[in-house]
């Protein structure tokens, strides 16, 4: 029953971990589909947006759920200008290796981070919410529950914040006018130009909106975490093996790539050892390149065509 | 005159110790060598073959740790890792290409990376073989001077420009540029891109493993964090050559220069120490906007630039 109980609780955990990698996913994904780039800052500008989350909460005593209105339309402007002045210059450059915007986002990454440090040095930061320590137990709900489970109230409102996020994204992208161009561009962005989108503004566009919501997952994280300025790589990595996981370029896909990381994490830190959960987050970017190279999106596809 | 360059370098570069130098200016000849060995390597993958690495510490690490474990767990004398760690890192190489090299383009820049992140974790786990986070370190090293480092170094760094030169102006290194230019379009020429790929990618691991294991012998002390490093030692590489020269012989050369030069001088400068990141990424972001092809490749840009040289259309 303990054993069971354990693995139904690291499931709980992972699950609600995995909707917060699902968000951070979607934010490379979407620069991915319209860019075709990879984003190496990605995770930086989470750092830079959880600072803003953090300076909030202690200059200001700012919830840092109330942050996520405030530094997700910071991080679009920095996004917009990020790409309006460093990323789409470099799209006309002549050179050798067509990398060159990718090892760009990285340059753009090592400035953010060691600014962050210069700044902000390198110490370990938190913000201590008064609810932090609120947790539901289902035996409070259930008296003769059999097993008990336990979620922390930090962890619910940052789940449900970033499904509500999501749904927010996915109602942007289907229902809006600039959704559907941004869907065009991302489809085939030559075709979307002779349809008369104006591809260079749309690219800004979605850049700013990746920023804005790995943003919001920045600031849906720092409750649960804690901040310091080199954290932004570990969270480009994370998001990039949600990316092939779910199939380059698709939304739902990221989504269950974010899920299915989140458990696995999990899991892999309660039966194998804390220190080891990032190579399980590479084991299974290793399983997904070498047994489903499409990522999830291929399965959705496959079942749709009806193959 | 310009046949003749190579042997003028090579002559000065012998003669150099002999220069009575202090060991500290040794010390960085040593390391701007190590880096224009381990440049070469990056730039025989990413600069003619376009699969750009983000990884390379990964190789660098395990050409380190061969050395490193031959000591501390086979109690024999770490050079051994010099010549042991072309196997080695070949195999791994070999190991690593079959999975990302599946990949094209920016995705395989970002496997690389993660492949590299993958040793680090692993070597600090692995406390068993590794000594985890403690790292391995030489009780005594096998020369308290310079010189024979140096040298050492030199020969691997003069094999590693001949082999290149070598390479590059044979059908293999044709084939690479072809991959690099349109890897589909050398496919339908019947260039079986997954062999040579592969190539690229274990001749590239096996160098930069030699510069880990004569970094091992060398320095005295390794640990996950320095050999397994993205940004001292993966990012590191590709900025020597961007700076230096994509797809030049002579790029990694003038790369490794600035940036050895740059790290000493940010380091001698207290207060910059730790804006040295942002300086490096800055330096990396006009680069890559303004001499794209580095400083050997757009030298006649540059001397435009200046006014210098007859302008060429």
């Amino acid at each position: 029953m303990v054993q069971l109980e354990v693995f139904l609780q690291t499931m709980v955990s992972g699950l609600l971990l995995g909707g917060l990698y699902a968000l951070i996913g979607l934010g490379m994904t979407l620069i991915m589909g319209v860019m075709k780039i990879i984003n190496l800052a990605h995770g930086e500008l989470m750092m830079v947006a959880m600072y803003i989350a953090y300076w909030l909460f202690t200059l200001l005593g700012v919830d840092p759920y109330v942050a996520v209105f405030i530094a997700s339309p910071a991080l679009f402007i920095l996004g917009v200008l990020i790409q309006k002045y460093l990323i789409t210059p470099v799209i006309k450059v002549e050179s050798i290796l067509p990398e060159n915007q990718v090892i760009l986002t990285v340059g753009i990454g090592m400035v953010l981070a060691s600014l962050a440090t210069v700044f902000f040095k390198s110490d370990y930061r938190s913000t201590p919410v008064e609810y932090a320590s609120v947790t539901w137990y289902l035996s409070d709900f259930w008296q003769s529950s059999p097993i008990e489970l336990s979620i922390s109230l930090l962890w619910a409102v940052s789940f449900i914040f970033s499904i509500l996020i999501t749904l927010a994204l996915w109602f942007f992208l289907s229902r809006t006018d600039i959704g559907k161009q941004i869907r065009a561009t991302s489809q085939d962005s030559d075709a979307a130009i002779l349809m008369g989108i104006n591809v260079n503004r749309v690219r800004a566009f979605s850049f700013g909106l990746g920023s804005a919501i790995v943003a919001a997952a920045g600031c849906l994280f720092i409750p649960l975490y804690y901040l310091y300025p080199a954290l932004g790589g570990q969270f480009t990595l994370i998001a990039f093996v949600i990316t092939i996981l779910g199939g380059l370029g698709s939304n739902i896909g990221a989504i269950i790539g974010g899920l299915i990381l989140g458990v696995f994490e999990s899991l892999t830190s309660t039966y194998i050892g804390m220190g080891w959960a990032p190579v399980g987050r590479f084991a299974i970017f290793i399983a997904a390149l070498v047994f489903l190279p499409g990522g999830i999106a291929s399965l959705l596809r496959s079942r749709r065509l009806g193959k | 005159m310009k046949k003749y360059y190579p042997f003028i370098t090579l002559a000065l570069l012998l003669v150099l110790p002999m220069l009575g130098f202090s060991t500290y200016v040794m010390h960085i000849f040593i390391l701007l060598l190590m880096w224009a060995t381990i440049g070469m390597a990056w730039n025989l993958l990413s600069g003619y073959c376009g699969q750009v690495s983000f990884g390379h510490a990964a190789f660098f690490g395990i050409g380190a740790y061969t050395a490193g474990i031959l000591y501390s767990k086979a109690g024999v004398s770490p050079w051994f890792g010099l010549p042991l760690s072309v196997f080695v890192v070949g195999v791994f190489a070999f190991i690593i290409g079959l999975i990302v090299l599946r990949l094209r383009g920016p995705f395989f820049a970002l496997a690389t990376l993660a492949s590299g992140e993958v040793f680090r974790v692993s070597a600090e786990n692995m406390e068993w073989l590794t000594s985890g986070t403690l790292g391995i370190m030489l009780q005594k090293r096998l020369w308290v001077s310079k010189e024979p480092y140096y040298y050492i170094i030199l020969a691997i760094a003069v094999t590693t420009f001949i082999l290149m030169k070598y390479l590059v102006a044979s059908k293999l290194g044709y084939f690479f540029v072809a991959i690099r230019e349109d890897q589909d379009a050398a496919e339908s020429m019947g260039i079986n891109t997954t062999l040579y790929k592969t190539i690229a990618l274990v001749v590239s691991g096996m160098i930069t493993g030699v510069a880990g294991a004569f970094y091992m012998n060398y320095m005295g002390y390794i640990d996950p964090h320095i050999v397994f490093a993205l940004h001292d030692v993966s990012i590191i590489t590709i900025m020597i050559v961007m700076v230096g020269g994509v797809a030049t012989q002579w790029g990694p050369f003038v790369g490794a220069v600035i940036m050895v030069m740059l790290q000493e001088a940010v380091r001698s400068i207290g207060s910059l120490g730790a804006l040295h990141q942002a300086i490096f990424g800055l330096l990396l972001i006009f680069i890559i906007i303004f001499l794209p092809n580095g400083i050997v490749g757009d030298f006649r840009k540059i001397k435009r630039f200046f006014g210098l040289g007859r302008v060429r259309a």
